[in-house]
């Protein structure tokens, strides 16, 4: 080989870089392991993580995974491919990415879904700039605080970075504050508005005639959701919101410390062009056969550069896969019997709650599988109490508060079990 | 093997089903509770197939892909290496998989160990002080590096930096994620041979820059010679350095970002780290910066106990903010780590080299019949201006789709833009010498036909599922869901 290329060694390819550049030193790294060793020391990791039963949600969900899903996803033809390019050789994954666009359109009611995002807080953060780039010439949106913080941070950082003015509203009664939303969108100057369907306490949030009073002041509404639960609750499309946006990891996704999940954003068609990332469309080919190719790049970074919709340029792509293999091998039925086993297990633990007397309730709102109740018990000892135990109780979104999720995974017994340790007595 | 095209709405049989779950547990109709003016109106239509339905479908579509197990994948500036398979087991181990992003500290020290310690492995490997593993993906990296750097300006009170110098020949990310921090783009020209000149970087060179994005190698796979001199140029004049990781493979054990003079980087962990590019995600975009950067990094972020024990810190004073949910894409994180691990401190530093050697091989055999616009040792990758003899009318698309033909995917085409017929192509370091030798074969035998039958290249492919699939319909008439189709 170095005769091919006229050199003498490997190390004359480098002459062109400097004497001073050049690494002489050693990596601050372990010496090289065999596959044993390997299989070892990851073994090893995993003994000091504790694996709990989770009562917990807040952005992300126990929810039960199809055994079916990891063994289809391990099929390298998909696995080791990269962004379908070459359509030719990639309708494999162009043609499950079209069914991914068709299952969230349904699922949100939407016209047209994007190839997916990289989780749900960006593509809130995204659908933020969709409805500037649809305003003229405003550059302020308001975001509901019963939105859950982590998205918010999210949306937050990138407002503030690109130069967009963004308001909080705030809540009444565990509900995004509607009179305040009408006050702020009278001053005339907001582009959008983004609430969440099911919100950061568990409540289903009721979105009757928000639409309305946004697109009268000539901005655009997106809804935050859970494309599981949209299976059973009132779609954005219902709502007559303009943008669906959310985090698709209840589709049966791993917890998997937080990632990888996946993130999607779908819309009304005329908000099309201002979408941001991938997108499939069918066509077909020379001999009239039906296939499927990236389309609408024109929005794209590759080829707009710095007046592109978005610097995205890739997307979830094995995520994507993995919800289009969920709600196949699910259906209608399967994802309504998810969520009725979740709500009915999450209304049990609720008022076995508060028939305890030791917990009571903060809202008196409609829930589907997650809810708020607070307690003047010692929640530090009985968060330690139930890990002891080998559970994770709810989360502490303030003092006293605690928030639960409940999954169709979870079973009586369990949630009997979580509310005894819950109500030990500390020895 | 049998055709096959249906959708999976295509097939649905209306009451059949692939789940199982348990039945009332009990006794509660929780849903009840919920007004109907909650509830959706209709159910959605989506398949009812079965178990099998769904395997069957989803198996016969993977075979209408072409992954890098199938066949070499020689996409320039992406990276295709092998994705070993033990890195696949370890990521899916219970005890992390099965892990909430919101448990206590105490009862996650493994996934925070593990998390620490690839921060600090990609620290020393570029040179640099810290990293965060927030970023999702390399744009992802270098908007939150974008971020670092305006953070930095303001933090300072130096509010007229807007503006970002970008190579004109930069991947389409730089401007782009450019534009989402809030900067200014400006263009500095390239040499002919792709590097950054910089009599015309000089004048560019005032108090509203904030910093300059680079690649190096550059997108023609040459290294920029005179980097130390522009460091200097833009560290006088109060920029920074960020330095785009798309290009790092052909660095790993011979030169280091940080040694360069680069303030901040971020690293395509499915590039450089072999983890799988998943059909175009997820991948992770790590984000490395020198010390006096790193408490701008975004939260969360996992720190070091004095006690050696690990914790999570979510709220900095100086910090940019957040740009992920949780702590990114742990579960490719750890494929990254098995990967580094796998190789350790020393066969790491093959790495760069062993691509280097591959990249300058395949180009030395092919300079006869493509045309080469720049001399010189190329690093991981080079680019061909179409082929030499320009008189057949077989464009780059061409020889792209005609090697489709003879069982490889293509090269990256027409980009850089600095080229009409740009072909760009990286082997990588895992490809075997037999491996390169049969591209060069086909390479040699297309560049012929197109001499001699040159519609036959222009045909181009015959032997895939589909050929000459109609882009322009697809997007006048843009059909992106199965109910539109129905339509």
């Amino acid at each position: 080989m170095l005769d091919k290329i006229g050199v003498g060694s490997v190390d004359e390819l480098y002459s062109d870089v400097p004497e001073e550049v050049l690494f002489r030193g050693e990596y601050d790294l372990p010496e090289g392991m065999s596959e044993t060793e390997l299989r070892e020391y990851f073994t090893n990791l995993g003994k000091k993580n504790e694996q709990l039963t989770v009562f917990a949600g807040h952005g992300a969900y126990d929810h039960y995974s199809p055994s079916v899903i990891p063994h289809l996803l391990e099929r390298s033809e998909f696995y080791t491919a990269y962004t379908p390019y070459q359509p030719e050789i990639s309708q494999g994954t162009l043609q499950y990415i079209f069914e991914y666009q068709s299952m969230i359109s349904e699922l949100t009611g939407m016209e047209s879904s994007n190839a997916s995002m990289y989780d749900g807080a960006t593509a809130a953060a995204e659908s933020m700039f969709m409805m500037v780039a649809s305003a003229r010439k405003k550059n302020r949106v308001l975001v509901s605080s019963t939105l859950l913080e982590s998205v918010r941070k999210v949306i937050a950082t990138y407002m503030k970075f690109h130069g967009v003015e963004l308001t909080e509203l705030p809540e009444k009664e565990g509900e995004t504050d509607f009179t305040a939303m009408a006050e702020e969108l009278a001053k005339g100057d907001v582009a959008g508005v983004m609430v969440p369907s099911v919100n950061r306490y568990g409540i289903i949030e009721n979105l009757e005639g928000v639409a309305e009073k946004v697109h009268g002041a000539k901005a655009s509404l997106a809804i935050y959701c859970d494309p599981s639960a949209l299976a059973v609750l009132k779609t954005p499309g219902e709502w007559g919101a303009d943008i669906a946006c959310g985090d698709g990891q209840t589709l049966g996704m791993p917890l998997q410390f937080g990632g990888p999940y996946l993130g999607f954003i779908a819309c009304r068609k005329d908000m099309l062009r201002k979408m941001p990332g991938r997108v499939v469309g069918a066509t077909t080919d020379r001999n009239g056969k039906r296939c499927y190719v990236l389309t609408l790049q024109a929005r794209e970074q590759h080829i707009r550069r710095q007046k592109a919709t978005s610097n995205i340029c890739s997307n979830q792509s094995l995520m994507a896969l993995y919800a289009t293999i969920y709600v196949a091998l699910m259906g209608p039925q399967g994802l309504r019997d998810v969520n009725r086993l979740s709500c009915d297990g999450a209304h049990y633990l609720y008022d076995r709650l508060i028939e305890s007397g030791k917990f009571s309730k903060v809202y008196d709102k409609p829930f589907l599988k997650e809810f708020v109740v607070k307690t003047d018990l010692d929640t530090a000892a009985m968060a330690a109490r139930l890990r002891r135990n080998g559970m994770m109780g709810g989360v502490e979104i303030a003092p006293g508060v605690l928030e639960f999720a409940v999954t169709e995974k979870r079973t009586k017994e369990q949630i009997d079990r979580l509310i005894t340790v819950m109500l030990e007595e500390e020895k | 093997m049998k055709e096959y095209d249906k959708l999976i709405f295509e097939i649905s049989k209306p009451g059949r089903k692939g789940y199982q779950l348990p039945a009332d547990k009990y006794g509660v109709d929780g849903m009840s509770a919920i007004p109907a003016g909650l509830m959706r109106g209709e159910a959605p239509e989506l398949p009812e197939v079965s178990e099998l339905d769904v395997v069957r479908h989803y198996t016969n579509l993977s075979n209408k892909n072409f992954g890098v197990d199938t066949g070499f994948y020689p996409l320039g500036s992406c990276t295709m290496k092998y994705n070993p398979k033990i890195n696949e087991e370890l990521a899916s181990l219970p005890a992390f998989a099965g892990l909430h992003p919101l448990q206590d500290v105490k009862s996650v020290q493994g996934a925070l160990q593990l998390y620490y310690e690839l921060q600090q492995a990609l620290s020393s490997l570029a040179g640099l002080k810290e990293f965060t593993l927030n970023p999702y993906a390399g744009a992802h990296g270098e908007l939150t590096g974008l971020m670092v750097m305006r953070q930095y300006h303001k933090l300072r009170g130096d509010d007229k930096r807007t503006k970002v110098i970008v190579p004109d020949t930069a991947h389409g990310t730089n401007p782009a994620s450019a534009m989402v921090a809030g900067l200014e783009v400006v263009e500095v020209k390239s040499r002919p041979n792709g590097s950054i000149d910089i009599e015309d970087l000089k004048p560019l060179l005032d108090d509203t820059v904030a910093g300059i994005m680079m690649t190096n190698p550059n997108t023609l796979g040459m290294f920029e010679t005179e980097i130390m001199e522009i460091a200097s140029l833009v560290h006088e004049a109060g920029g920074l350095l960020y330095y785009d990781g798309a290009n790092l493979n052909p660095m790993l054990g011979k030169v280091r970002p940080g040694d360069m003079g680069f303030d901040i980087m971020h690293i395509n962990l499915h590039k450089t780290f072999s983890t799988p590019h998943g059909g175009g995600g997820p991948g992770s975009g790590p984000v490395g910066v020198s010390e006096r950067l790193v408490d701008l990094l975004p939260t969360p972020r996992v720190v070091k106990l004095d006690d050696g024990s690990f914790d999570v810190v979510y709220n900095g004073d100086e910090s940019l903010g957040s740009v992920s949910t949780f702590f990114g894409n742990f579960g490719v994180m750890m494929k990254a780590y098995a990967y580094i691990l796998s190789l350790g401190r020393d066969n790491i530093k093959n790495v760069g080299p062993m691509a280097t050697l591959n990249a300058n091989y395949i180009k030395e055999s092919l300079r006869d019949l493509y045309k080469l616009p720049v001399e010189g040792p190329c690093k991981h990758e080079f680019v061909f201006d179409g082929l030499a003899d320009k008189s057949t009318g077989v464009t780059t698309l061409n020889v792209a789709k005609r090697l489709l033909d003879f069982g490889f995917h293509a090269p990256t085409i027409y980009f850089p833009l600095l080229f009409h017929e740009s072909l760009m192509i990286e082997p990588t370091e895992t490809e075997s010498l037999e491996t390169l030798d049969e591209f060069i074969d086909v390479m040699r035998k297309v560049a012929i036909e197109a001499r001699e039958n040159p519609e036959l290249v222009k045909e181009a492919p015959v032997t895939t599922a589909i050929s000459h699939p109609d882009e322009t319909g697809a997007a006048k008439n843009p059909i992106l869901s199965y109910k539109a189709m129905k339509a």
